[in-house]
């Protein structure tokens, strides 16, 4: 492609159809914790 | 859903439903504007008048890359994971906050926790209660092995022998149960000593220690009891307790709070960069509103212009590296859609217990009556309250499943939105606007890394 470069691979669909292990930190959203957002969190599951 | 944003001199265009993220020159960025989906195949002819500026061969190309694109699923994906959402039901606790003191001892002015109490009475969490918690926790965790405790207040550090025991305690009967305790602890430092830093670096994964940054900004609010500074008492402990966490290779967060008074706060970030910290977070303030400090609609044009300075400042290779908590995604190892329909399990999977053991949804929750889910000393625990925090996710919280940022955020912190909104379904208008800005610069310092490999 000339036009477009990505980035990452685009694997969000494939991780609903096997996730939900729960084994990842929980990922507290608020602004007085140091553990907040979802996105930077790293999934625990064993593979 | 597509969002393009341009940050850093890139055209970015992230596809929320795929989670893929491309980096897109200007005609394939313009063109995105006049597509949808469903895309057919053939490009509409009109195109080329519409993108008269492009080189007749260049838009035909660029319509193709893009075809291609929608054909593998990486543009215009369809958003099909409200199925999934729609059988959210009650999850094991995995992880809960013990606030172990509901005292202080600083006086800061934002302080959610009303400078340590809570609204209440002063108090210690007793170690019995402590160990009920852990005792809680490992019933409710059902066949969950990882499990979470955040020692929190107030200040932790003067309920110490509780947290000494509650660890040990946990310690003590963790195997038996097959499970694995994971410590944390957020801490102002004041009683930081080296007994207690030797404690912290063997048994807590995770060490959160508060600072605001350059020191008129941290002793213009973090004061103590008689109203001095207290800049000069805690950063040559958290230097300490720095420098031996990075020689365990264990983690730790200095992290500050920025209010009105510091919307330049990019400097206390790198401020905190020079004292040679290096895991660094700055957080907007949760207050009321009427608060002089509190952080309006208003200053948020002067927040998005901070975050993309830091954000420029991050990406030059010629300033000191540091990790900016706020802007760290993991575009491919991140968690699993499911994860994200619900983000932090508040009153779900998480907990918080306050010093007489009565269980809340989260620490900010705490001395709601309404919210009150349990105690520790009967296991109660209310599963009204919990399968309402379960069914709460992006598909019913209002507006989070049109957003383009619903999978990175999650629909946001409930507190929050029940603290602003009177509603943990709706989202909190300004925490949104803001969240969203440091989503473009986290992707952003993603995509300069992979442009620049």
């Amino acid at each position: 492609m000339k036009h477009v470069v990505t980035i990452n691979k685009a694997n969000l669909k494939a991780s609903a159809e096997k996730g939900g292990c729960g084994k990842c930190q929980s990922s507290c959203q608020s602004a007085c914790k140091t553990s907040c957002t979802v996105a930077n969190q790293k999934c625990e599951a064993e593979r | 859903m597509i969002h393009k944003f341009k940050q850093l001199g890139y055209n970015i265009v992230l596809d929320t439903e795929s989670n893929a993220v491309h980096v897109m020159d200007d005609c394939a960025y313009d063109m995105l504007d006049l597509i949808s989906a469903p895309m057919n195949e053939q490009m509409p002819e009109i195109f080329l008048t519409m993108l008269r500026d492009y080189p007749e061969n260049d838009v035909r190309e660029t319509y193709q890359d893009l075809y291609e694109l929608y054909q593998n699923g990486s543009l215009f994906a369809p958003d099909d994971y409200q199925k999934y959402s729609d059988t959210m039901v009650k999850s094991p606790v995995k992880s809960m906050c013990l606030n172990v003191a509901h005292d202080c001892n600083l006086r800061c002015g934002y302080c959610f926790a009303q400078t340590g109490d809570f609204g209440g009475e002063r108090c210690i969490m007793p170690p019995e209660i402590g160990k009920a918690a852990v005792d809680f926790l490992i019933k409710q965790s059902a066949n969950r092995e990882n499990l979470e405790t955040d020692f929190f207040g107030g200040e932790p550090l003067m309920a110490w022998d509780t947290v000494v025991e509650t660890v040990k305690y946990a310690r003590s009967i963790e195997k038996q149960h097959g499970k694995r305790f994971r410590f944390t602890i957020t801490t102002n430092g004041i009683l930081l000593d080296d007994e207690k830093m030797k404690f912290i670096d063997a048994e807590m994964s995770n060490c959160v220690l508060s600072l605001d940054g350059r020191r008129e900004t941290n002793d213009g609010i973090r004061k103590t009891m008689n109203g001095g500074g207290s800049y000069d008492i805690i950063v040559p402990k958290f230097q300490k307790v720095v420098e031996q966490r990075e020689r365990a290779k264990k983690d730790y967060y200095v992290r500050a709070t920025f209010t009105k008074n510091n919307l330049d706060f990019a400097d206390d970030v790198i401020h905190l960069r020079e004292l040679g910290f290096i895991q660094l977070s700055a957080e907007p303030v949760v207050t009321d509103e009427k608060q002089p400090f509190a952080i309006t609609n208003a200053d948020l044009p002067r927040i998005f212009s901070e975050y993309d300075r830091l954000c420029e400042y991050m990406a030059d290779e010629k300033n000191p590296h540091f990790n900016f908590f706020h802007f760290m995604v993991d575009l491919d190892q991140g968690p699993c859609a499911i994860k994200r329909l619900r983000g932090c399990g508040c009153g779900n999977d998480y907990v918080a217990i306050e010093p007489h053991g009565d269980i809340y949804p989260c620490h900010q929750f705490v001395g709601i009556e309404n919210w009150k889910m349990g105690n520790v000393k009967d296991g109660t625990l209310n599963a009204d309250i919990k399968t309402y925090f379960a069914k709460t996710h992006i598909y019913s919280k209002k507006g989070c499943s049109g957003c383009w940022a619903k999978f990175y955020c999650s629909g946001g912190c409930n507190a929050n939105s029940f603290i602003y909104e009177g509603d943990c379904r709706t989202p909190h208008t300004i925490s949104c606007e803001m969240q969203k800005k440091r989503l473009e610069c986290a992707i952003a310092l993603e995509v300069n890394k992979a442009m620049k490999e």
